[in-house]
């Protein structure tokens, strides 16, 4: 048998977190009441949009997940099982993906053909309640996510003891690992070259503006987030942030989506509200792309894509978020997107020259310091 | 009994101790001649009733409206009475009535084709037994063994348990047409088929030439007296071939018909022993053996051990006679006034009520009823409508009841639930009548295919198609409708009963139901109505008259059962749900046992065992036990994203179960990546 590895004080606390979940369950069950554990509810209804810290946070609703409730005995069992299993891995201080939790807390239910998890899908949202139910973040539940995202600009970090600088990686970048914190992503203050941070939507143009060297010419860390940026980018923003002061500026499409992650990123998600205050930028600017683009950099009708049903719908619900509520401007901008009709991608700026983001688009964009 | 009572039962009666045969009812009042006064009648009695105990000659069947048919149809003749030339015409009408009428109307008779002629036969000597066995308050046993001689020849023989039949009557009773009528008589009787068993003995004799051989023995230690009897069709007499005594040791009493017919046996819809069947059910108290051509003994026991009660003989009542009875009456009565005669042959007429009767059609109540003529006699018939009458009594329909009907339909159909609801007597046109229905759910016959569906090797097959599959397979219900405790084995759709189903929205009481269609379900549903006068829409007897008041009764019974059995339906679907329940949990329960045992090192079977026991309580076991099939599908869902387990994360889950969602991503908001 192995020797048990020297875990850390976070380690035992969450540990202690597990037990206790798992004591209230079955004291309940010997006394013969039906057991449950009481669930923050991650929805739109229980976030607070706190408006001095300016950002999403979770409010104190509960659901009870109790097992004799048939719509939601399966989901209680299988808490009880990721709780049991996450416990090991802190033990056994090994991490794993939450694909490989999946996995591993997989089974066939005896004597049925049923099993535990059918779908990955099934099994992470209830990672997410474990970890709003216990107050322990997925790290420290030893698990993390796929790594999505990637980073390049004048920068040496040192990620697992490894220094890297970041302004020296050719063309593929830095991958932003899914847990960036401080154990792992280190970096000293003089180390750091860059005067802000662009979070760019798609790893394509991330890759072109890398190749054309922006973040060489305007000193800035270029960073993607493959779509919606997974928790450790958003992580790192928000440590390079507040650590090193860097300005955050988001370009993405001028589409609800593209709002969504500039929300995101500013206020945090209302799914993960609990995490906002640990991931939220509410400094961070919107560069682009802006439904007045169109007009201003005369871009021709033929670039632009028709909004949908969904696109409509969506754009109305962001209207509608509290924390863009006062923002006139933005207000102005998406009603002008619903005006239009049109939505545009990022890569219609290509219309012009392929260099016309670099040279043109974002530089003027970056004197004006972002829209909102 | 009454004087005016024309009771008329069963020609075995006759049998009874103290039976007077003293006269016969002249059935063809209309003319003597078709029908002669039976030369064994006492000859000195006037064709008018003189004694109670005249009427009791009943013969078989008390066809009231066959009856109507022979009165009208011959009265139509011209009687000519003081012409030679009329009376010659007479004579030879007699000479060819009796077989010639049959020929001609054998299709009223119930003899309209080989198959047919075979059920009828059963039939009538069926009726008999049963009626001679109530009658003499012996549990009835009947045996019935049809045997194929040739292609189409059948010997036919019924034996009962009965009183037996004296000597002397059982020529009449068996070889003579019509001998006597209930067509007077208001009694709750069988009474449904034709012109009786001696119609049976005709059509043997008439396809194959062949007397029946009865026997018949009164009591235990007395011989059994054998007769071969034909019917002299030229005379509508008896004609005994042979009479001998016998040995019959196996009974001490009963009756035994043998006949040979031209026939045609199936089995199925509309058969005999589909009617043995549906007679076992509305007679509990019977048991009824039959052994059929197939060298099958099917035996249907009997179920309860109490006769019914015995129903009484009511007068008319104003409302629910005819003309034609009327003047029938009229001339019949011992009465020598009107109001005598209106007072003391119907029920409910008081002198004041007789007076007003009287004038309000023109007529003296102080005139000679016999003398009234016919526009007189249809005066007073329409002022009957026209004044209060108090409604006949009602404890002369007596009904089946509950646990009798109940335990009939239970041993013939067995089920997993059972309702019968017997309706307080009601009264249409004057006729008292009761309606009594009884429901089997789940129903063994009808459910056995879909209690073994077979595996389906497509499993991919879309679900429509495998629906449509579905609905074809489900059994309609089934109805059997009865009248006086008689099988109605033909024209469904023209009955009030059928009527009256269709009227229910069985929907409402949780069975699948399409338009104009009976519900799909195992269910099989009795209707009986009793009365001493049952309204058939046509002369074959198999469809009761859509009378508002009947059905309204008839649907009131429905609902009623349809109410018992919505219950038992909900119960059964909240101990289904319960099971569902059960098994859901005693899936989940091992897992997390181990996982909580796991986490807390606590053994894992004592709290696999709490939990079980919390289960128990959760999921009303003691409640549910017994209220489904032992066999009930228990296999888990193979695909739990269907119901019970977690759905994907986007999808809003626990609404059902009343629950707020609970970690469920709104789902219109975003991905956030992870």
């Amino acid at each position: 048998m192995p020797p048990r590895p020297k875990l850390s004080k976070t380690d035992h606390a969450t540990i202690g977190k597990i037990d206790d979940l798992a004591g209230t369950v079955v004291s309940q069950i010997e006394r013969g009441q039906d057991p449950f554990v009481n669930v923050p509810i991650r929805t739109l209804a229980n976030s607070r949009w706190n408006q001095s810290r300016a950002i999403i946070e979770m409010g104190s609703a509960k659901a009870k997940r109790n097992f004799f409730n048939v719509g939601i005995a399966k989901k209680f069992m299988q808490t009880l099982l990721v709780a049991s299993e996450c416990k090991e891995l802190i033990a056994d201080d090994e991490p794993i993906a939450i694909r490989m939790l999946y996995y591993r807390t997989k089974h066939t239910i005896e004597g049925t053909r049923e099993n535990t998890f059918e779908e990955q899908e099934e099994s992470d949202p209830i990672i997410e309640d474990l970890e709003v139910t216990i107050d322990a973040l997925r790290e420290e539940l030893k698990l993390f996510a796929e790594q999505r995202g990637g980073m390049v600009g004048p920068m040496i970090i040192e990620d697992s003891g490894d220094t890297i600088n970041l302004a020296a990686l050719g063309s593929g970048g830095w991958a932003v690992p899914s847990i960036v914190e401080e154990d792992v992503i280190k970096w000293k203050k003089k180390d750091c070259q860059a005067k802000f941070i662009l979070l760019v939507e798609k790893g394509t143009v991330w890759s072109l503006l890398n190749r054309q060297k922006f973040w060489d010419h305007h000193q800035c860390m270029l960073v993607h987030g493959n779509g919606m940026p997974p928790r450790g980018v958003r992580r790192l923003l928000y440590r390079m942030h507040h650590e090193l002061g860097l300005p955050v500026y988001v370009f993405v499409d001028n589409d609800p989506w593209g709002y969504y992650i500039y929300s995101v990123v500013r206020q945090g998600s209302i799914n993960l509200a609990y995490e906002s205050t640990r991931m939220a930028v509410p400094a961070a600017r919107y560069l682009g792309l802006s439904s007045f683009d169109r007009e201003r950099f005369k871009l021709p009708d033929n670039v632009t894509i028709k909004l949908d049903q969904t696109d409509e719908t969506r754009s109305k619900q962001i209207l509608a978020y509290p924390w863009f509520q006062k923002k006139k401007a933005f207000q102005k901008e998406i009603q002008h997107m619903l005006k239009s009709g049109v939505k545009l991608e990022l890569e219609a700026l290509m219309h012009h020259d392929v260099t016309f983001m670099a040279k043109k688009y974002l530089p003027d964009k970056l004197k004006e310091g972002g829209l909102w | 009994m009454p004087l005016d009572t024309v009771s008329a039962t069963r020609g075995k009666t006759g049998a009874r101790p103290g039976g007077s045969r003293a006269g016969t009812r002249q059935l063809f009042a209309g003319q003597a001649a078709a029908a002669p006064v039976p030369a064994t009648a006492t000859a000195a009695a006037p064709v008018t009733a003189s004694s109670p105990r005249q009427a009791d000659d009943g013969a078989d069947g008390g066809n009231g409206h066959l009856g109507a048919v022979l009165f009208a149809g011959e009265s139509a003749a011209p009687s000519g009475r003081s012409y030679v030339t009329a009376e010659t015409l007479a004579k030879k009408q007699r000479e060819i009535s009796i077989s010639e009428f049959f020929t001609k109307n054998r299709h009223l008779l119930g003899f309209d084709n080989p198959k047919k002629a075979l059920l009828t036969s059963v039939k009538e000597a069926v009726d008999n037994a049963l009626d001679a066995c109530e009658e003499a308050r012996v549990l009835p046993e009947v045996v019935v063994t049809i045997a194929q001689k040739a292609e189409n020849r059948f010997a036919l023989a019924v034996e009962d348990n009965g009183p037996g039949i004296v000597k002397g009557q059982m020529g009449r009773v068996f070889g003579q047409l019509l001998y006597g009528s209930k067509f007077h008589s208001l009694k709750m009787s069988r009474g449904q088929q034709g012109i009786g068993i001696s119609a049976a003995v005709m059509y043997a004799q008439l396809t194959t030439g062949k007397p029946a051989v009865v026997i018949s023995k009164t009591g235990a230690g007395r011989p059994a007296q054998c007769m071969k009897i034909a019917v002299d069709t030229r005379k509508n007499r008896p004609e005994v071939t042979e009479s001998h005594e016998r040995e019959w040791p196996e009974r001490d009493h009963g009756t035994r018909i043998e006949l040979e017919m031209d026939g045609r046996y199936q089995e199925g819809k509309g058969s005999v022993l589909e009617y043995l069947k549906m007679t076992a059910v509305v007679n509990p108290h019977a048991t009824i053996i039959f052994r059929s051509p197939k060298g099958e003994t099917h035996r249907f026991d009997r179920a309860v051990n109490e006769l019914p009660p015995e129903s009484p003989e009511i007068k008319p009542h104003p409302r629910g006679i005819e003309l034609g009875m009327l003047i029938a009456m009229l001339r019949n009565t011992q009465s020598s006034t009107l109001q005598g005669f209106l007072t003391s042959d119907f029920s409910r007429v008081s002198a004041p009520v007789a007076k007003e009767i009287c004038a309000l059609a023109g007529v003296e109540p102080r005139d000679k009823p016999a003398r009234l003529s016919r526009e007189q006699a249809e005066a007073v018939f329409k002022a009957f409508d026209r004044v209060k009458i108090m409604n006949p009594r009602t404890d002369c329909v007596t009904p089946i009841g509950g646990a009798q009907l109940t335990a009939g339909l239970k041993k013939e159909f067995p089920a997993q639930f059972y309702a019968s609801n017997t309706r307080e007597p009601a009264v249409y046109r004057g006729n008292p009548f009761r309606i009594e229905v009884a429901l089997a759910w789940g129903v063994e016959s009808m459910t056995a295919p879909e209690a073994a569906p077979a595996p389906d090797p497509d499993a991919d097959a879309p679900p429509r198609r495998k629906k449509k599959e579905e609905e074809r397979e489900a059994a309609l219900m089934q109805v059997l409708r009865f009248a006086n405790r008689v099988p109605l084995q033909h024209q469904q759709s023209a009955c009030a009963i059928f009527k009256a189903v269709m009227e229910v929205h069985w929907r409402d009481y949780l069975l699948s139901q399409s338009k104009g269609a009976l519900p799909q379900a195992p269910v099989v549903l009795m209707v009986h109505m009793a009365s001493v006068w049952v309204p058939f829409t046509s002369e074959s007897k198999e469809a009761i008259a859509g009378y508002d008041v009947i059905l309204k009764e008839i649907k009131l019974a429905l609902q009623e059962v349809a109410r018992q059995m919505a219950a038992f339906l909900r119960r059964k679907q909240s101990a289904a749900d319960q099971a569902n329940r059960r098994r859901l949990f005693d899936r989940y329960i091992p897992e997390i046992a181990a996982a909580a045992s796991s986490i807390t090192g606590i053994d894992r079977g004592a709290v696999q065992s709490r939990l079980q026991a919390i289960a128990d309580r959760k999921t009303r076991q003691d409640e549910i036990a017994g209220l489904l099939p032992a066999d009930a599908p228990s296999e888990p869902p193979a695909d739990p994203p269907t119901d019970p387990g977690t759905p994907p994360a986007s999808r809003k889950a626990t609404k059902k179960a009343g629950q707020p969602s609970n970690g469920d991503v709104n789902p219109t908001e975003f991905d956030e990546g992870n």
